[in-house]
């Protein structure tokens, strides 16, 4: 039946793995990923999984480890932050277009330098374009859970990608929450056996992995990764569908809250929604209309999905935490995937990009009542003037404040729980 | 050692798992030793193979010379990908998933730039955790697929495009990297040191690599005429060449006993070995007269160092 526990979001993971019960684990501690590692570790060393668990010399040869296991027919997991997923760069588009279907979450954390342990987004942003498909998780039951549906979803027979599942570094990985963890053997009925439509240990069959491709070829192949990652949105919704069935929890693309009339809407990723969702009720109490959207998966972008749930409102404000360096007015790349869709699917609305958190800079409820109040005045204004606004960065002109700024009151969020 | 006979007449008979039609140069190392090396072994065998010329040379798609299972993945991780293909065999193995019955041997095949320089760490790491599989360095002593370039094996006075011959420098400047010491240094249960001119030998070193329970590692110089500048039909010459002015010696280093195995009847002078190949072809010159006699001296050096390790009487 499961059970409810107290765990950090990395322990959830953990569990998740533990529960999956890869083939082969290869990982390489980094800050603030390592509680993954080791509480699989433990896992392993008390016989509670059996796993081939390799203690790599470093993430590249952790994901390079994986690649080969895959290959070989074994389900592999591996998982990093930050510097690490730095390192397996050169990897990351190799396992996609080798279509392995390796399963890694992501505990997200700022790229040096200045070097830095803390959130942002830096990292799986910057491997957004690598062919993986990326799933971000906004609590610790939402790591666990997008951790399971993962394997599924790589492993679909009509996708076989590999997935990056993200929760936020210390704001997520290191917080104790309350986690439902489902009993182990609804978990592996679950997520089945690992069927690969080839294998490196084929012996009757030998196959050459990992040809030199030219010109002639080349294209082709990855036309097909193409395929894949068009196919794969709708994996992730039977799968998703599949898991409430048997769970009861429901995940889709997105999420949506209190969006249905509202007049500006928010954008966000990952643990910041949850912060969103409080400025949100606030405001809501003064009776402005606002509301939230929070997309799970950012790829294969959910373009249309997004663009359909905001097509009422009369500003949207993304929130990114990171920034595309020298892209289009040096914003985020939330923001321009998401300009890029509503010119796309013919959504005419001013939006705004707020970069935030870089570094893990602490953001609030009242910096956000800041970004829906300076919607509002560009709702009215039906421009936008100010296209990227760095929020709470020293020596940048700061967001306007609700007139109401006093009613604030932190009952609420007690009230909506 | 049980097994097919080493002899040719046997193995002549054996299909060698890489076919002929591949792309490698007229005259390459290369397909000689990985031949040499698979046909030694009976058991199934899997090769990892990292970025270079054997790679790129073997698998143009739609085709491959490959009548094994052969995975490429990166230039600098083949032992990291060995560690995970030999991990999900044995996963598989103990999940049900392959056979218990059936003994699989995996052989990666790196060259002297994914070994030596790029690939050490991946390298380092995988034999501290004890995969087992037998790791072959196909040493031609620069980045050859490149283009020839210089490498940390590269030895010294070598002309490469790196390190070109002119006025301020006279080829290569350091000494080549002794890697092989590097890796007995890693305590695993077998090292070896081997030439393609001496088959037996080479033969008779993967029988004994692939039978010890961990990795295995196979120091092979890989002659190859288009960075070392000599005519193709010299390969095996140049290479015995190699070995007989203790150049490259043929040695092993089995459970931390160091072995040589074979001692020249007459150990010949390095520029008997330099004077074969246009790289060196400027140290004929008078004015790097001392700089040969340098390299003499070391070739001396550590011929009389490995004499000492192995226990051999000293003395050329």
């Amino acid at each position: 039946m499961g059970r409810w526990m107290a765990l950090e979001g990395t322990e959830a993971v953990a569990y998740a793995m533990k529960q999956v019960a890869p083939d082969v684990v290869a990982a390489y501690p980094i800050t603030p990923q390592t509680g993954i590692v080791q509480t699989f570790a433990q896992f392993v060393a008390d016989g509670e999984v059996h796993t081939e668990f390799l203690q790599v010399e470093s993430e590249h040869s952790a994901l390079s480890a994986c690649v080969g296991a895959a290959a070989a027919g074994a389900r592999a997991m591996t998982a990093t932050s930050s510097q690490g997923l730095a390192l397996m760069w050169e990897i990351l588009y190799i396992a996609a277009a080798m279509r392995l279907p390796i399963v890694m979450p992501v505990v997200n954390r700022a790229l040096s330098a200045p070097i830095n342990i803390h959130c942002d987004h830096s990292d799986s942003m910057g491997a957004r374009d690598s062919g993986w498909i990326q799933i971000y998780s906004e609590n610790a039951q939402e790591a666990y859970d997008n951790t399971i549906q993962a394997v599924r979803i790589a492993e679909h027979p009509q996708v076989r990608l590999p997935v990056m599942v993200m929760m936020d570094g210390f704001i997520t990985s290191h917080a104790v929450e309350r986690v439902w963890i489902e009993d182990e053997d609804v978990v592996r009925a679950f997520v089945g056996t690992y069927q690969p439509a080839c294998t490196l240990l084929n012996l009757e069959r030998p196959l050459t992995f990992g040809a030199l491709d030219f010109y002639d070829y080349y294209f082709e192949h990855k036309r097909h990764q193409v395929e894949a990652m068009r196919r794969a949105k709708e994996a992730i919704l039977e799968v998703a569908e599949d898991f409430a069935r048997r769970f009861g929890r429901r995940y889709g693309l997105l999420e949506t809250y209190r969006l249905e009339d509202a007049e500006v809407a928010v954008v966000v990723l990952s643990s910041t929604a949850g912060t969103a969702r409080v400025a949100v009720d606030n405001l809501r109490r003064l009776g402005w209309r606002v509301g939230l959207l929070k997309p799970r998966v950012y790829r294969p972008f959910p373009d249309l999905e997004i663009v359909q749930a905001l097509r009422h409102v009369r500003a949207i404000g993304v929130m990114d935490r990171a920034i595309a360096f020298g892209a289009m007015e040096n914003g985020g790349p939330l923001w321009l995937d998401l300009l890029a869709a509503a010119h796309r699917h013919g959504l005419h609305v001013p939006i705004a990009d707020y970069v935030f958190g870089l570094g893990g800079r602490d953001i609030t409820p009242s910096e956000i009542e800041g970004i829906f109040t300076d919607l509002m005045q560009i709702a009215e204004r039906g421009k936008v003037t100010r296209p990227v606004t760095y929020v709470g960065v020293r020596g940048e002109a700061p967001l306007p404040m609700p007139a109401e700024w006093s009613l604030w009151i932190p009952e609420a969020t007690i009230a909506g729980d | 050692m049980v097994g097919t006979p080493l002899n040719l007449k046997v193995l002549s008979e054996k299909q060698p798992p890489l076919s002929g039609g591949h792309r490698l140069c007229a005259g390459c190392a290369e397909a000689i030793i990985v031949k040499q090396v698979l046909l030694a072994i009976d058991d199934p065998v899997v090769v990892i193979n990292g970025t270079g010329c054997l790679e790129v040379s073997t698998t143009i798609f739609p085709y491959t010379a490959w009548r094994v299972p052969w995975i490429h993945v990166a230039f600098e991780n083949t032992a990291a990908v060995a560690s995970g293909v030999e991990a999900a065999y044995r996963a598989l193995i103990r999940r049900g998933g392959f056979p218990t019955d059936r003994r699989v041997v995996f052989v990666a095949f790196a060259g002297d730039g994914g070994t030596y320089d790029i690939g050490l760490q991946a390298l380092s790491g995988a034999l501290e955790r004890g995969h087992k599989f037998l790791y072959v360095c196909l040493d031609n002593e620069g980045y050859m697929n490149t283009g020839i370039q210089r490498s940390s094996a590269t030895p010294r006075g070598a002309w490469t495009t790196t390190t070109p011959v002119g006025a301020a420098m006279p080829g290569k400047p350091q000494w080549r990297k002794d890697l092989t010491g590097i890796i007995a240094a890693h305590r695993i249960p077998y090292v070896a040191q081997a030439a393609p001119s001496h088959w037996k030998d080479l033969m008779s070193k993967v029988r004994k690599a692939v039978a010890v329970d961990g990795p295995a590692f196979l120091n092979v110089l890989a002659d190859c005429n288009r960075g070392w500048r000599h005519d193709p039909a010299l390969t095996l010459e140049v290479t015995r060449m190699a070995v007989e002015t203790c150049y490259w010696p043929l040695f092993e280093v089995e459970n931390g006993e160091w072995r040589l195995n074979h001692r020249p009847r007459r150990k010949l002078p390095i520029i008997e070995y330099l004077k074969l190949q246009g790289r060196f072809a400027h140290l004929l010159r008078p004015e790097y007269q001392d700089l040969v006699e340098e390299i003499q001296k070391e070739v001396d050096r550590r011929w009389e160092e490995l004499l000492h390790r192995c226990g051999e009487p000293a003395g050329t």
